[in-house]
């Protein structure tokens, strides 16, 4: 996404992160944004140069793991109460603007 | 030019677990739209996903299974997308710490020789919803029934040089998650699907060229096809002077070729991190050791011990173990008729599968179970009945609940092994055809099958073969 060799970050990839994640953001502020991603990736390359060869990489922050659920079915069929707040259904499906592939 | 294939498989295998993978909704196929969909399948604000334990269990299953690396420290991660069938717009999948590592298994092609193939990983992650495109006016339809069953992304390396290694590799993988159940195979309900990353590169050439995945592929005759499409696809391309161009091709049954699925600007760009509504999953050896214990014997053992202790050739043994339910089928027949194995194999991968074929049927929703099936075996050991009659008897079992016995004693099909009453027929035969007789007598051997067949014909096809041979030949040299 960055450029790898500084760090720093351009309005083109600004915008294609936005478009990426459909976040409209206003094209004034483009520049403000690169500014501020930069900064972070600066941070970040800040940090690469530590050693850190010894140091197990952290998935959480939390030190806990994962605890498991056993397989047993126990939600039963509740769509009529959640296709009551649906925009639009139609014969137990969801309806949404045609998808065309 | 000549040009070499290079081929890579991602198998999407969905887990035979009763619940969703981070909810407790159902997974069984088949239910009215949305009515297996609860607050976390659908990506409900506030909810939060509970990893399935049988899940983990299955996926370390493969992973012995495979002689695989187990990530005993694994990580879910978020991979984003926007899609309808995928409410969250991300699906929770694994990135850089999968649950298993690399493995290999081998696989035996048509003309005997064995290769073996790279796993790279695999994967847990969540299936999607499904979108239907045709039944609705200016609209698409969601059912996320599916979104959340568990899938194990299995991810070779690029070890298969022919559409037939693919098939042959996707053979194994389907013949392994059944063996050990952590998956039914069911291609047509998408329980188990291939995407194929194909390429070609001139030989001798050791750089990749640039690939093209192959999606949508629901049977091993597609796969097949698809690839041969897809190489000659490429081959065009590259002699015309052009370029290949990485993208996702779909594959048409019906019209037998691939074609263009994602635009280029559409480029995948996943962003994925970890999951923060996750931690990570720790693989106990405790866990693994009991996995190990309830593991089967899998086919590539299987199949050698048919060979070393059933003496069966490679290919039979090949048929006989192809899946799970066949081995014990046979091994089952094996000990309940005490017929040799070379006898029940034929039985079985002839006779019987080609009526079940005829049926539309597995062996497992076989009219004649191993019991009916292994006394049929029996009787035709013990020469209660030649291969001719058994053949009639099966025909009558296939449609009746009647044992083999009950049909042969109903029908008297019991064969006549008695030497006085096949002489009796043999001295009609001869007596009622005096030319013949002559005939061969002065040379025309050929008309033995001739007096077979009359003394066959008189005795209802119940007489002992070798028996009334070797009563002819005596009969006829006087």
């Amino acid at each position: 996404m960055a450029d790898e060799t500084d760090g720093t970050v351009g309005n083109d990839i600004v915008e294609q992160v936005a478009h990426l994640a459909r976040i409209q953001i206003d094209p004034d502020s483009v520049a403000n944004y690169a500014a501020e991603m930069s900064g972070v990736l600066q941070l970040a390359a800040q940090m690469d140069e530590v050693d850190t060869s010894s140091v197990e990489p952290m998935a959480h922050p939390t030190h806990a793991v994962q605890r498991l659920r056993e397989d047993v079915v126990t939600e039963t069929d509740r769509r009529d109460a959640f296709q009551r707040i649906a925009p639009s259904t139609e014969n137990g499906y969801y309806l949404v603007p045609p998808v065309i592939e | 030019m000549q040009w070499e294939t290079v081929i890579g498989l991602e198998i999407h295998a969905q887990l035979a677990t009763q619940s969703k993978i981070f909810s407790a909704s159902s997974t069984q196929y088949g239910a009215a739209p949305n009515t297996q969909a609860n607050a976390v399948d659908l990506g409900m604000p506030g909810v939060l996903p509970v990893l399935n334990r049988e899940a983990v269990r299955m996926a370390v299953k493969f992973a012995l299974a495979t002689n695989a690396e187990i990530g005993k420290r694994n990580v879910f991660a978020r991979k984003n997308y926007f899609y309808p069938d995928l409410p969250k717009g991300y699906q929770i999948s694994q990135m850089s710490l999968p649950i298993v590592g690399s493995g290999k298994v081998s696989i035996e092609m048509d003309d005997g020789a064995v290769k073996e193939v790279g796993l790279t990983r695999a994967h847990l992650e969540e299936d999607a919803g499904k979108s239907v495109h045709e039944d609705f006016h200016d609209a698409t339809g969601v059912d996320l029934n599916r979104a959340g069953t568990p899938l194990l992304e299995i991810v070779s390396e690029p070890d298969m040089r022919s559409a037939k290694e693919a098939v042959a590799y996707a053979k194994k993988i389907h013949s392994i998650v059944r063996y050990i159940e952590i998956c039914d195979g069911n291609m047509q309900e998408g329980s188990f699907r291939c995407d194929a990353n194909v390429s070609i590169r001139p030989v001798g050439e050791s750089k990749l060229g640039t690939r093209s995945e192959i999606k949508n592929v629901n049977s091993f005759r597609f796969l097949e096809r698809a690839i041969n499409y897809e190489v000659e696809r490429q081959i065009d391309i590259l002699e015309a002077g052009g370029e290949v161009v990485q993208e996702t091709r779909l594959y048409d049954a019906d019209k037998d070729e691939t074609r263009s699925m994602r635009s280029k600007e559409e480029a995948n760009d996943y962003r994925y991190f970890p999951d923060p509504d996750l931690l990570p999953v720790e693989v106990e050896q405790e866990l693994i050791d009991s996995i190990r214990n309830t593991l089967p014997e899998l086919p590539d053992a299987r199949r050698a011990r048919f060979i070393a202790e059933h003496e069966l050739s490679e290919y039979d043994a090949g048929v006989m173990t192809s899946d799970r339910y066949t081995a014990d089928y046979f091994e089952s027949v094996l000990e309940n008729s005490a017929a040799s194995p070379k006898l029940a194999c034929s039985w079985i991968s002839g006779e019987l599968f080609s009526r079940l074929n005829k049926d539309g049927l597995e062996l497992r929703a076989s009219p004649i179970d191993t019991d009916r099936f292994s006394q049929l075996i029996a009787r035709l050991h013990d020469n209660t009945i030649s291969g001719k009659i058994a053949k009639e008897v099966l025909d009558k079992m296939w449609s009746s609940d009647d044992t083999a016995d009950q049909v042969i004693d109903r029908e008297g099909l019991r064969q006549i092994s008695d030497s006085s009453e096949i002489e009796k027929m043999v001295d009609e035969v001869i007596a009622s055809n005096p030319d013949q007789v002559a005939e061969y007598r002065s040379g025309k051997e050929k008309l033995l099958a001739f007096f077979v067949g009359q003394v066959m014909k008189a005795s209802r096809g119940k007489a002992n073969p070798g028996e009334l041979n070797k009563l002819l030949q005596e009969k006829l040299k006087a």
